[in-house]
């Protein structure tokens, strides 16, 4: 019996499987120029499938504004292979590539999926590749080919097979949730009648940092989705906050105040061999590791105000890196290293900005007055981040240039702390 | 099918409470009983008639300090300005009553949470909340408080007392509370 209770105490505060009530519903509220014109063709057999795995190719294209996407309806019968398309009808309609394909049920109950994208111009087959798969898997199928055809169309890895972490706050509850670059298929990692803040995703995928204030103070974790098990990483006298993973995913930049003020510090992911990296009076907070791990980002008010710094990650002197305004906080870079994202108050408004860190130029990226939380896609083409709208909490995300917007919400929820995750099998 | 529906039952309140955390802090606070009892003293000389004009005072039920609302230990925030710890004059005699208090209970403990208003960073607001939980302590210290008494710990933005988006609700919520033994 003790150990039921002891199972079931674990089981309710760990990993809670099953779809998330609410769902995120994505709405785009921008487009970029220079859209590659694109068909995707209904899959020949595809009613087969429990969902339409063309609808939601298109509607990741779509998503990313990378794409124009073409009316493909009304054509009978379906082409599988290259030969049984009609190039000329397409070229008239100006569209540089088509995806065509077929779904169908094994023996075994599983289905097979084909595809393949097809340049117009040219006449030839840019890609093709088969799946099989389960009921349950048809939306993981659909990223797939969609990133493929991202990948193939733009030169750029897709990040559609990729997922956010965010926190839901609802009828005091704070639920911690991992879904699909999409907003769909949420799960429940964590529910807590406690504050839950700053996720922060271990580089293979397979962990989540974060600072839960279930023993009513902030402690920093590290939970496995993979197996729901998670450990404390810091809990010392004080504070426990701002987990940030080394690339090499073995230890994390903490922001710790044992020693009195907010300090990084160093910690292996187990919580073994805590080490102090600034010496400061001010508060020192923020930390990010750059992509190659020589060096941390963080945010500081040693010179007055909130500025963001960087030093080498081992220790050492910090460089002062934002200069313009009064309040520039949370730092997060691409994975190319050329492009910090931050967020800067301007006139009272708290608004998301990218600075290139080769010629140190600024651009706010938004014009909403609350932003907060940064994180790139792994491709480092959209920034995710929260903000707020009409009172409520949402998240959004903005094209490192600007020009794609989308807006992702839950319903009678505050949505906060978005992370973006990790490509999958680094 | 009894034992069963009975095993069923304790488990399922063990999730209930297992999975409910404790109430937060200031349900908490509100739901502090004082377990001392309340001892009541008795009037030293009551057969004497009043000797003067002034009012008879009525004997005392001698209650907690803490919990004494017409006592100054009884209040609990200190407030502070924007993006700032420093303790504003009109706190310091509270600091200096809860001072006394710790230095005369050597067996008190506390802790004080530093809170911080909505806008910006969510971290810069813990680590600021932090700095004025600090901030409090040091002051308690330097008024005759043991260090070791007090722990010092932020909420940052995430348990604001006052929901609204606007200066008055910001104000209440750049706050300092001061939790006794057995609030926290």
């Amino acid at each position: 019996m003790r150990r039921a209770i002891q199972y079931l105490l674990a089981a309710c505060l760990l990993l809670i499987p099953g779809a998330a009530r609410a769902q995120l519903t994505i709405e785009i509220t921008g487009g970029g120029g220079n859209q590659i014109p694109v068909a995707v063709l209904q899959f020949a057999g595809e009613a087969v499938l429990p969902t339409s795995i063309t609808d939601i190719i298109e509607a990741d294209l779509l998503r990313s504004g990378r794409f124009r996407v073409q009316y493909a309806g009304g054509i009978n019968p379906l082409p599988t292979e290259p030969a049984q398309v009609n190039f000329g009808d397409w070229k008239t309609r100006n569209t540089d590539a088509i995806v065509i394909g077929g779904a169908q049920r094994l023996p075994n109950g599983r289905f097979e999926v084909r595809f393949r994208l097809l340049d117009v111009p040219k006449q030839t087959q840019l890609a093709g590749v088969a799946f099989t798969l389960s009921a349950a898997q048809v939306r993981a199928t659909a990223h797939r080919i969609a990133d493929v055809i991202y990948e193939k169309l733009t030169g750029e890895r897709g990040v559609f097979s990729t997922r956010i972490a965010y926190v839901v706050k609802q009828n005091g509850r704070f639920e911690l949730r991992i879904a699909d670059a999409d907003g769909q298929g949420a799960q429940v990692a964590l529910a807590s009648r406690e504050p839950i803040i700053s996720p922060s995703w271990s580089p293979d995928g397979t962990r989540l940092a974060y600072v839960s204030f279930e023993s009513k103070k902030p402690v920093v974790y590290v939970h496995s989705l993979t197996t729901g098990q998670r450990h404390v990483v810091a809990n010392f006298r004080g504070s426990n906050s701002a987990p940030a993973w080394s690339p090499d995913g073995k230890q994390l930049a903490a922001v710790l105040s044992k020693e009195g003020g907010s300090q990084l510090y160093l910690i292996h992911a187990d919580g073994s061999n805590v080490r102090r990296i600034t010496e400061s009076s001010s508060i020192d907070t923020e930390p990010i590791f750059s992509a190659d791990g020589q060096f941390i980002y963080f945010t500081s008010d040693r010179g007055g105000s909130p500025q963001i710094y960087r030093m080498p990650a081992g220790g050492g002197e910090p460089a002062r890196i934002t200069f313009d305004g009064e309040y520039n906080v949370s730092p997060r870079l691409s994975v190319d290293g050329k492009t910090m994202a931050f967020v800067s108050r301007r006139d009272g408004r708290f608004q998301l900005a990218v600075m290139d860190l080769g010629s140190r130029q600024m651009q706010v990226l938004t014009d909403t007055q609350r932003d907060e939380s940064p994180s790139f896609a792994p491709n480092g083409t959209m920034i995710l981040y929260a903000t707020e709208v009409g009172g409520r909490g949402v998240l959004a995300a903005v094209s490192a240039d600007g020009r794609v917007k989308q807006r992702l919400s839950v319903q009678a929820a505050d949505v906060r702390e978005p992370a973006w995750g990790p490509f999958l099998g680094n | 099918m009894n034992r069963a529906r009975a095993l069923f039952a304790a488990i399922a309140l063990v999730v209930l409470y297992g999975c409910g955390s404790e109430p937060s802090k200031d349900e908490g606070k509100a739901g502090v009983e004082d377990r001392s009892p309340a001892t009541v003293r008795p009037p030293t000389r009551p057969t004497q008639p009043p000797v003067s004009a002034q009012p008879v005072r009525p004997s005392q039920v001698q209650v907690n300090p803490l919990k004494d609302p017409k006592n100054i230990l009884s209040k609990r925030s200190v407030y502070f300005d924007y993006d700032s710890d420093r303790i504003r004059e009109e706190f310091r005699p509270l600091l200096q009553a809860h001072a006394k208090y710790l230095a005369d209970h050597s067996g008190a403990k506390m802790l004080t949470q530093g809170n911080a208003d909505e806008r910006g960073s969510r971290e810069y607001n813990l680590a600021l909340g932090q700095r004025r939980a600090e901030a409090v302590r040091r002051m308690l210290v330097l008024m005759g408080a043991r260090e070791a008494q007090i722990d010092a710990v932020s909420l940052g933005e995430e348990k604001p007392r006052c929901a609204e988006h606007g200066e008055a609700c910001w104000a209440e919520n750049r706050r300092g509370d001061l939790l006794h033994s057995g609030e926290f």
